[in-house]
């Protein structure tokens, strides 16, 4: 029997944990988070994504009852949030500044939430304990926050919203001060723990890279708005706008006029160039302006020219040195420059192309997605 | 050598401005009175030499110190001027931290302008000020007025020469060196805090207890020393507004230098007086260094 694949969005049957019903919030004459109606299910993994000054941050406060919406409604399980106070919501948060009690231990900066339920002493004990394990804070626990690094600070700060086991998590960007390492060990132990006891997490990063790899589902963030809440295999692979795509991972944009018949696009893109190939599922009117979107990876790169739906040739720009990859960057005659990216399976010695060769880019008629804004 | 002379700046101050006349003191302290010019002995004698400054030591004595210990005047009017000094600095602090708190919690634009009213009285004179109370509180004064025309009382209350109108006055003179290290704390104090609180399950109240007390406490701590210390020693405030039976150290010390001329015992008075003080000074100076510490 195959496993059931998680995915209750899809479930037209299940009732979603969280729910925005067209809420705005404005300071002033400032809009913040602008008519958004957004749902995030139980056990969740929902990443929030987005330039700075997008409105993530407010979109977290409002859930935990820091702001309250300028209109329109938050339901939590079904009931409006607006008159329940912070204290008294099953909801915790990290604070993007950690908001640390500087006159207290690490210790008991975790313990702070247990101490208020008013839990057994040694209740206490195990569960800081455990916390302090979870986030390799033991050497650390009798400091006090200014006696330990950013980076210590950071994970206390995620040690004491995790203590109280909350049904719904914010954490606003948990891991941004940890090196690399540590930050994918903590983003494992973060699904480890969502798995274990079922918690919803609601998470903000500035790291795309996280948030393909934690989330459930991604919601793209610009100007207080939604563009796109999906997983984030279709947000890579079919992005909703030229911003999605921009904004997540690496993309080549070509802008053209499209001439569609049935589900293949032609797109005239530039003077005296035959016009590009794309397959989709939207449609176009004749001439519309749209915008192919590649992603570099798919992109080819070779000496002799390859035959195939669209074929470029140019010169090598410029070549980005990854390690495991290589990005060329392809000036075309028509001055666009198209990156493609390749797996360096040989030593860079024996590089197949070098800076000024004449080379072949290429891609499949599947390859590129076809934008209409 | 630059920072020797930055660090000797601060020392020759104390030197000239305290240890100078503290010793002067002093002297005059174990000195005896003497209908002369000025009225004590004995006076250094630089012409006799050797043997003058002989004389002069030996002429020195504690004698002073201990009439202070035969009239109870005396230590109950220390101890009645601690008394009064810590129950104006409870008050104080009773009133001035919901004002330095109103103003840490002020819109930020608000709060230069109310900084500027705290410390706005200082622009007048003291003196004046004190007199303007003596019309506020005395008999037919303003207080009195307006309550008679009011209807909350028949009579006139007596307010003016008694202990309430010493505590008014103490309160209402030293409110701004117990607002602003206050307010300085507070204002330091991060907002998010106080919601990191509430979202780990505080209410206002538990969150104002467990968070802003604990951090304002070195604010409220310093504001106490700064009204305590000098209230011990005043003396325009109680020889003003208080009456006959205000008994405070300032005045005794004012009687004894001006209507006794007895400088000596005035100056007996002063120096037990400043070792009474040095307990709370170096209890602050500790404080300050704590605070230091923790921010450091
Ligand atoms: N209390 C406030 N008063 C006025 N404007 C505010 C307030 N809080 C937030 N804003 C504005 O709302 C917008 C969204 O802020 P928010 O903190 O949600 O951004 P963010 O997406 O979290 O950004 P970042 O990634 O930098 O943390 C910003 O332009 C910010 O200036
Ligand atoms: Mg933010």
């Amino acid at each position: 029997m195959p496993q059931k694949i998680f995915a209750p969005w899809d479930d037209p049957d299940e009732t979603p944990l969280i729910r925005f019903q067209n809420v705005s919030k404005r300071f002033g004459d400032f809009t913040a988070i602008d008519a958004i109606d957004l749902e995030i299910y139980a056990r969740e993994f929902f990443a929030l994504l987005g330039p700075s000054g997008c409105g993530k941050t407010t979109l977290m406060r409002m859930l935990a009852g820091f702001e309250t919406p300028s209109s329109g409604k938050i339901f939590l399980s079904g009931q409006d949030i607006a008159p329940v106070p912070p204290n008294q919501r099953a909801v915790n948060m990290m604070f993007q500044s950690y908001a640390l009690f500087p006159h207290l231990s690490v210790w008991d900066n975790i313990a702070f939430g247990l101490r208020r339920e008013g839990r057994a002493r040694d209740e206490i004990d195990a569960r800081v304990g455990e916390m302090l394990k979870l986030t390799r804070l033991e050497k650390f626990a009798r400091r006090k926050p200014h006696q330990i690094s950013g980076g210590q600070r950071q994970r206390v700060a995620l040690a004491r919203s995790l203590a109280k086991a909350p049904k719904l998590l914010l954490l606003d960007e948990p891991l941004g001060a940890l090196d690399k390492k540590l930050r994918e060990e903590t983003q494992f132990e973060l699904m480890d723990i969502q798995e274990t006891t079922g918690t919803t997490f609601v998470i903000v990063t500035h790291d795309q890279e996280e948030a393909m790899t934690v989330a459930s589902r991604v919601a793209v963030m610009d100007e207080g708005r939604l563009i796109q809440v999906a997983t984030p295999d279709r947000i890579y692979e079919a992005p909703a706008s030229v911003y999605v795509a921009d904004f997540i991972g690496d993309v080549n944009i070509i802008e053209g006029k499209a001439h569609q018949t049935g589900d293949r696009v032609q797109v005239d893109w530039a003077e005296g160039q035959p016009a590009l190939a794309a397959k989709t599922t939207r449609d176009f009117s004749l001439e519309q302006t749209c915008y192919l979107a590649i992603r570099p990876e798919k992109v080819a790169i070779s000496a002799e020219k390859p035959s195939g739906a669209n074929v470029l040739s140019g010169e090598v720009l410029d070549i980005a040195y990854l390690g495991n990859l290589s990005t060329y960057h392809v000036k075309l005659p028509t001055g666009h420059v198209i990156k493609a990216q390749q797996a360096n399976t040989r030593r860079i010695a024996r590089r197949p192309f070098t800076w000024e060769d004449k080379v072949w880019v290429s891609w499949t008629e599947s390859a590129a997605v076809v934008l209409d804004r | 050598m630059r920072r020797l002379i930055l660090i000797a700046i601060p020392y020759v101050w104390l030197l000239a401005l305290f240890l100078i006349p503290f010793f002067i003191v002093v002297k005059i302290s174990l000195s005896d009175v003497a209908l002369a010019r000025p009225p004590y002995m004995p006076q250094l004698d630089w012409s006799a030499g050797w043997e003058g400054i002989r004389n002069f030591f030996a002429a020195l004595d504690f004698e002073n110190f201990g009439f202070l210990t035969t009239d109870d005047l005396y230590w109950k009017a220390y101890l009645s001027s601690l008394q009064i000094a810590g129950i104006s600095t409870l008050l104080t602090l009773i009133v001035g931290f919901p004002i330095a708190y109103g103003m840490a919690r002020a819109p930020e634009h608000w709060r230069p302008t109310l900084m500027m009213l705290v410390i706005l009285p200082f622009w007048t004179s003291f003196l004046i000020r004190v007199y303007a109370w003596m019309g506020i509180l005395s008999q037919n004064g303003l207080l009195n007025g307006v309550l008679m025309s009011l209807g909350v009382i028949g009579e006139p209350l007596t307010i003016l020469n008694t202990d309430v109108a010493v505590y008014i006055g103490i309160v209402y003179t030293y409110l701004p060196f117990m607002i602003l290290p206050i307010y300085a704390a507070l204002e330091k104090l991060d907002s998010s805090l106080l919601e990191a609180a509430e979202d780990l399950g505080c209410s206002r109240l538990t969150a104002f207890w467990l968070i802003t007390v604990p951090l304002s406490k070195q604010g409220v701590i310093a504001g106490c020393f700064l009204v305590f210390i000098p209230a011990v020693g005043e003396f325009v405030i109680p020889s003003l507004l208080g009456g006959s039976e205000t008994l405070m150290i300032g005045k005794v010390l004012y009687e004894e230098f001006f209507s006794n001329r007895d400088w000596p015992v005035a100056s007996a008075v002063a120096v037990v007086l400043l070792l009474i003080l040095v307990i709370p000074i170096v209890l602050f100076q500790r404080n300050e260094q704590k605070q230091r510490e923790a921010e450091g």
